[in-house]
């Protein structure tokens, strides 16, 4: 208590005020300001109108959208399931090394950092592409048609972006895994569980937060993701990311790009609020 | 009653470690055995293989006449109660008993019956709903032998049950393992390095020390008779007169023992010493008494002269260190009179020291470093 009186410690406000400042600066307003905007209309050369209009909010009923959309969702809901479905026995295996070994592993994982993003992807492009080795081979062994292309699909588009997000569903489950206490393994197979039955019952609900918090680590990048549509996707897989990107850079519509970024916000968020409620009611007063 | 559940001759090695070797032990039905050794000793290893989470290098494991060496502990009619309880914690007290009954696809009206049985049995009526999180260390502890016992295994395997309670709780906890056995009496296998909750809970212990059984038998005659050093240090407190040598041998079992820096003294030889070989024997320090006036003589006791060199004092008893010529002897004696009008025994006095010679136990094996496991080793010993 002493130690208290004399150094008076800061108040716990002025603890937090730097990221709250730093949040509500460079993440609250600008995500207002989208919100405003996309009630603005456009000018034809570009640039953003006086006045109030909702003709940016009429864009998004656009025919040639709902397809984009769907593949949005389609693309990001599996890429989501892979690296999860990879990611949890990846995270176990991880979990169950020993202690030494555990910190190479995890420095193999986190290796493809090490690297600029756009450098990768364009290595993948580099590989698929119709002079790149994997094609050539592929060629060779007659497996393929040399008419064909590996590149711009919407495959390339998921085995990429599946390749990129792993790592960040990797990391929050091993995370989980780490601190789960596997002697409950033990105690559900003595309890007369399969090891898969234990696995289902007892190991993945002791993670749960860990693939939640994958959940959204993949699940956001992916759904907005561009880079990737762009280098190896092509028209043909195309996301709402590229409809966002083109809107900006070529049209120099922001009106347009706004609330097509306002939709894409409020599709993501209105479910993670969702589900932080329902789960707080469930957890509510449990002592954690 | 026939052996009923066995392990048979286990070795189990861990890379270069031999963790369990050569090993036997054979439960019977309804029996409370327990392994009782210090960390490392092997017991763990003994009863995972029991449990059938670790397969033994050699050996079987027969349950009522069925080898089950092999068997998955998923299909053994064996269930543990874990060491830190291992509860489910994402599951409320009543899903974590409910668990195996489940699992076993039972109907929904056995399984809830089941599981009030239980619930009734450890007194968790009013907290069923509650999480594991949010109950008390003893309370975890009593839902976790109730989701073993829910079960109906034929043997419960109980890993250092009451290791994380405290004392009082670990008495209290102790009194309801044993109304619990009384009411289900199936085996029970008991891991523990706690002499006390062995002693006091088991019909059988087996001493384990480094992988091997030291010694199997009841409490009284692990206590009264151990067979090596190790058992006779590890579990209680003892001096141990190590340089003994038979010199006469009596019709009716005594015989004198001379030896190097401490006074003859008569025992009874328990193990059939010819005259001559060497003996090393245990006396348990209650067994002793001291006293300031001599002892009268009598044909089978000891008396011996020493100096006292410390003295705790414990209230209801007191134990003295006495040097006795190279010898340090501890004696714990009960202060069953009125301490305050008596002549008290402090240090530097002088004391007799007297025991029966049928109070001493003559060890089959003797280790010199078991003597660190005595409870205060003599600073001066060799």
């Amino acid at each position: 208590m002493h130690h208290a009186d004399r150094h008076k410690r800061p108040p716990e406000w002025g603890l937090t005020m730097p990221s709250f400042g730093w949040m509500t600066l460079f993440f609250l307003i600008p995500s207002v300001l989208i919100f405003l905007i996309a009630f603005r209309p456009a000018l034809p050369n570009g640039g953003i109108g006086e006045g109030w209009s909702l003709s940016a909010v009429k864009s998004l009923f656009d025919p040639s959208y709902p397809l984009v959309i769907w593949r949005t969702i389609w693309v990001s809901a599996i890429c989501t399931t892979l690296c999860l479905g990879l990611g949890v026995p990846v995270a176990y295996y991880i979990a169950r090394l020993p202690e030494t070994k555990r910190r190479w592993v995890l420095l193999l994982i986190i290796l493809p950092f090490w690297s600029n993003f756009l450098i990768r992807i364009l290595a993948w492009q580099t590989l698929l592409h119709s002079e790149g080795p994997l094609k050539q081979l592929l060629e060779f062994l007659r497996v393929m048609d040399p008419h064909t292309t590996l590149l711009y699909n919407v495959w390339v588009v998921l085995t990429v972006l599946v390749y990129t997000e792993l790592p960040f569903a990797i990391l929050p489950i091993y995370a989980a895994a780490e601190k789960f206490d596997f002697s409950l393994l033990d105690a559900a197979r003595d309890l007369g569980a399969s090891q898969f039955r234990a696995f289902w019952t007892v190991f993945l609900p002791g993670i749960k937060r860990g693939l939640l918090t994958a959940l959204l680590v993949v699940l956001i990048p992916a759904f907005g993701t561009y880079a990737i549509t762009d280098l190896v996707g092509g028209t043909q897989a195309e996301m709402i990311g590229n409809v966002i990107a083109r809107r900006v850079l070529s049209d120099k519509n922001y009106p347009q790009a706004s609330a097509l970024s306002a939709a894409l916000c409020l599709v993501i968020l209105t479910p993670m609020l969702i589900a932080l409620f329902t789960q707080r009611r469930q957890n509510g007063g449990a002592a954690k | 009653m026939g052996d009923f559940f066995e392990l048979q001759t286990i070795t189990k090695t861990f890379g270069s470690y031999k963790a369990v070797n050569h090993s036997t032990i054979t439960i019977k039905k309804g029996e409370v055995f327990s392994l009782l050794g210090p960390s490392g000793c092997g017991k763990t290893t003994l009863l995972r293989i029991a449990a059938g989470f670790e397969q033994p290098d050699e050996g079987r494991v027969i349950l009522d006449g069925k080898d089950i060496t092999a068997l998955p502990p998923n299909d053994r009619e064996i269930n543990t109660v874990f060491q830190n309880y291992a509860l489910f914690p994402h599951m409320t007290v009543w899903d974590n008993i409910a668990f195996g009954l489940k699992i076993a696809g039972r109907s929904r009206s056995y399984i809830k019956s089941e599981v009030e049985r239980m619930l009734d049995m450890i007194d968790l009526e009013e907290h069923a709903y509650k999480k594991p999180a949010m109950i008390s260390g003893g309370q975890k502890q009593r839902v976790a032998i109730a989701r073993a016992l829910v079960n109906k295994p034929q043997v419960l395997l109980l890993d250092e049950p009451l290791g994380a309670l405290d004392l009082k709780l670990r008495q209290r906890m102790l009194l309801e393992l044993d109304r619990i056995h009384d009411e289900v009496g199936i085996s029970f296998l008991y891991v523990t390095h706690d002499q006390g909750e062995a002693m006091s809970l088991s019909d059988r212990i087996a001493v384990m020390n480094r992988g091997h059984i030291e010694q199997i038998g009841t409490p009284v005659e692990i206590y009264e008779a151990p067979k090596s050093s190790f058992v006779a240090a590890f579990i209680g407190d003892t001096n141990f007169l190590e340089s003994g040598k038979v010199v006469k041998q009596f019709a009716d079992g005594y015989c004198n023992l001379k030896l190097d820096g401490f006074p003859d003294v008569i025992c009874y030889n328990d193990n059939n010493h010819a005259v001559g070989e060497p003996v090393v024997i245990s006396v348990r320090p209650e067994k002793l008494r001291v006293s300031f006036d001599e002892p009268p003589d009598h044909q089978y006791h000891n008396k011996v002269r020493g100096k006292v060199e410390d003295i705790i004092y414990f209230g209801s008893e007191t134990k003295y260190f006495v040097r006795v010529q190279d010898y340090r002897l501890s004696v714990f004696q009960q202060n069953i009179h009125f301490l305050l009008e008596e002549r008290q025994i402090k240090w530097n006095d002088e004391v007799w020291i007297s025991w029966h010679g049928n109070d001493s136990y003559m060890l089959q094996r003797y280790t010199p470093e078991d003597e660190h496991l005595l409870a205060v080793p003599d600073p001066q010993a060799k």
